[in-house]
């Protein structure tokens, strides 16, 4: 189908920089397109020079709402980039080769998430020049030092699995050092993988043990499990839960907005009946966890369960979570006929998704929420555009990188074969 | 083995002698050169280290009784704590398992917590401003500096010489005045005799003109605060989270101290006291 631009002339031609048996838009186009990408930056790029010049008191936090929505994206996206490590888990240590044409895009999608969020928390501390106190001075007793050690260094790994894709670029991979380099860095990702799956698991867990190991704050606090709290394990589990929905989510909306097949519907299929499985041992320890939690742990503290649900978070919070993006994506992944449906498919991850989105937020928010003093009350919160701009980098940079990388790098490799004409 | 003969400062505040002056938290700033924001109306935002609530007893007008309740930082030691209503201030046996709930979450050891002498300082130089400490509080006892502090011209003069003023994008809390056990040490080093009861007081104990905060080693007999602190209406903040303050109340009304633990019965209080809190 001939469309309206391929009458325009031609300025450039970078088809030599497509990856082997792909076509690409024109780069008029492309570049045009790129306009969107760097138009957010630019909104956060104003956003965070205000906050770096004028303090954090151009967003809404507050010594109640230490943590706000910068938190909650950084906790988000760090769930759902568990895609990354997980599926070259899968791959390159449990052996399942049937994941490789899609190990790339969960790479790429991990590397873009976890940079993202290192950005963004670089501007959410309050002295930025002093960030790397956490690792001259670390305390390692707390869970925070820890997230910061696995997810610095797991973003090193990231860039190591990342560079073969680069450097398998047609016109990168012509210079002999760069071809070598890359074979033999494919030989040894192995090692990397193991890496990045330990590195990993710790700081996924350390995330929630974050919350968990707040003992003066009810709403957050969990029993223990050796040394770590229940929700040091319960954020390991959501997040290999929902990552591989979330890379596969991508995929397909790529799929869409490039009207070509990136992926065969099997490997999608896997990735959701991978999803499923984990998703419902994760539902099952958090149900137990919330009982646990709602009708042993607070009465023992003179506590109820009404007293943790109040407008705005009222209990709905609780039903959204653990029933539609919850129990409703377990039973919808775990059906073979719904994973056969590509529509159906898309909206059970896109749940999935929603999901480990809201428990981050309620771990953040509502646990800050929530009045322990008698004498306070319940607060809420709504960031300023200034916050909205610097979380909304994850969405720009990530676009910018995946638009390249999807030009420019042989990111799908099923993607010649499925598109023959 | 309980570790009685440890020097732990403590505060024991007298909710019905207070008045809600507000003599201790002015005297607080002044001694601790804490600033006064552009926005001062914001109160989710200013810095007030040792903060007076007003409460009631919510009852309608004729029964209505109000109390004021002046809340420093708490200095909380962790671990298993004494049950209340014996009001008996306990450490653990194992210092390991005894951690407040700011210190033990810090990422760049930013606070810490003195074993000679139980008090949970702050080190703003080390703060990176993360607030996850502001997080792990249940008491909102730290601040944020959200603002840089607009010092007019020529206040900065007035300011104490002991105590450093905070830059931008750190956290600061009630440190029981440490500047002035520092000066109370150089005292009686130099004078060859020991820190006594009076020598090292904070300033808001001084100040309050009821006499309603008493200052001291709460497990030194020979200390007031001691005896105190064994009163059956002496009491603590969220006493059942397992935090272990080392700042106690006292209150003959009954209504003030059931509010002080959200209304958490004598039995259940007695068994979450027990259990440690967040073992």
């Amino acid at each position: 189908m001939r469309r309206w631009f391929d009458d325009l002339p031609k300025y450039a031609d970078d088809s030599s920089w497509w990856p082997k048996g792909t076509t690409r838009c024109r780069p008029e186009v492309f570049l045009f397109w790129l306009g969107l990408p760097l138009t957010i930056m630019a909104y956060f790029g104003v956003s965070a020079f205000l906050v770096l010049f004028k303090g954090l008191n151009q967003t809404n936090m507050n010594d109640y709402f230490a943590f706000g929505v910068w938190i909650v994206v950084d906790l988000a996206v760090i769930a759902l980039g568990a895609g990354a490590f997980f599926t070259s888990f899968l791959n390159y240590i449990i052996g399942k080769t049937e994941l490789k044409p899609i190990v790339n895009a969960a790479v790429l999608i991990g590397f873009i998430c976890y940079t993202g969020a290192i950005l963004m928390l670089g501007i959410d501390i309050g002295q930025p020049i002093r960030g790397w106190f956490g690792f001259w001075h670390a305390n390692v007793h707390s869970m925070l030092t820890e997230v910061m050690f696995c997810i610095t260094t797991y973003a090193i790994v990231l860039c190591i699995e990342l560079l073969p894709s680069v450097l398998d670029n047609r016109r990168i991979g012509k210079v002999p050092e760069f071809g070598t380099f890359s074979h033999n860095l494919h030989t040894i990702m192995i090692v990397f993988a193991a890496a990045g799956t330990f590195l990993s698991f710790f700081h996924q867990g350390s995330l929630g043990g974050m919350f968990g190991v707040l003992y003066a704050r009810p709403f957050a606090f969990r029993g223990h499990l050796g040394i770590w709290p229940m929700t040091f394990f319960l954020f390991v589990m959501s997040a290999i839960a929902a990552g591989p929905s979330f890379t596969t989510l991508i995929v397909m909306i790529t799929e869409k907005i490039t009207a070509k097949r990136l992926t065969s519907h099997k490997v999608k299929m896997l990735m959701g009946k991978i999803s499923g499985w984990l998703l419902l041992v994760y539902m099952v320890c958090k149900s137990v966890d919330t009982l646990y939690w709602a009708f042993i742990y607070l009465p023992s503290k003179g506590l109820s369960v009404g007293q943790m649900y109040q407008m705005p978070y009222g209990s709905w919070l609780v039903w959204a979570e653990l029933g539609l993006f919850g129990w409703l994506p377990v039973v919808m992944l775990l059906t073979p006929r719904v994973r056969e449906s590509y529509g159906l498919l898309f909206l059970a991850m896109l749940l999935n998704c929603i999901g480990v989105t809201l428990n981050r937020f309620i771990f953040t928010i509502q646990s800050l929420a929530l009045p322990v003093m008698p004498f306070e009350k319940f607060i809420s919160y709504l960031p300023t555009w200034q916050e909205w701009g610097v979380a909304s980098l994850v969405l720009g940079h990530g676009l910018l990188i995946f638009m390249l990388a999807y030009r420019y790098l042989p990111i799908f490799p099923q993607e010649p074969e499925l598109n023959q004409r | 083995m309980w570790r009685k003969n440890q020097v732990r400062y403590g505060m024991v505040i007298d909710v019905d002698k207070c008045t809600g002056c507000g003599a201790c938290a002015v005297a607080c700033m002044s001694e601790n050169n804490v600033g006064v924001l552009p926005d001062e109306t914001d109160k989710i935002r200013s810095i007030t280290w040792l903060r007076v609530y007003q409460i009631d007893n919510g009852k309608p007008f004729p029964d209505t009784e109000v109390a004021f309740f002046p809340r420093p930082c708490m200095h909380c030691q962790g671990g298993t704590s004494g049950a209340p209503g014996q009001a008996f201030f306990q450490e653990d046996t194992d210092p390991q398992e005894a951690h407040t709930p700011c210190v033990s979450v810090c990422p760049a050891i930013a606070t810490d917590y003195d074993d000679a002498t139980g008090i949970v300082s702050q080190i703003p130089t080390r703060c990176i401003g993360c607030r996850y400490c502001v997080a792990a509080c249940p008491y909102h006892a730290r601040y944020f500096n959200w603002y840089d502090v607009p010092w007019p011209q020529g206040t900065p003069r007035g300011l104490s010489p002991f105590v450093s003023p905070r830059m931008r994008g750190v956290v600061e809390k009630c440190t029981f005045c440490y500047a002035r056990l520092q000066r109370a040490k150089n005292k009686a080093f130099v004078g060859g005799g020991k820190v006594g009861e009076m020598d090292y007081q904070t300033a808001c104990t001084e100040a309050c003109p009821s006499g309603a905060i008493t200052f001291g080693q709460l497990q030194n007999p020979a200390h007031k605060v001691h005896k105190l602190i064994q009163s059956e209406f002496a009491f603590r903040l969220l006493e059942k989270l397992g935090t272990n303050p080392k700042v106690y109340y006292m209150s003959k009304r009954k209504w003030v101290r059931m509010m002080a633990d959200n209304h958490l019965s004598q039995a259940k209080a007695t068994q979450a006291a027990a259990s440690g809190g967040h073992k």
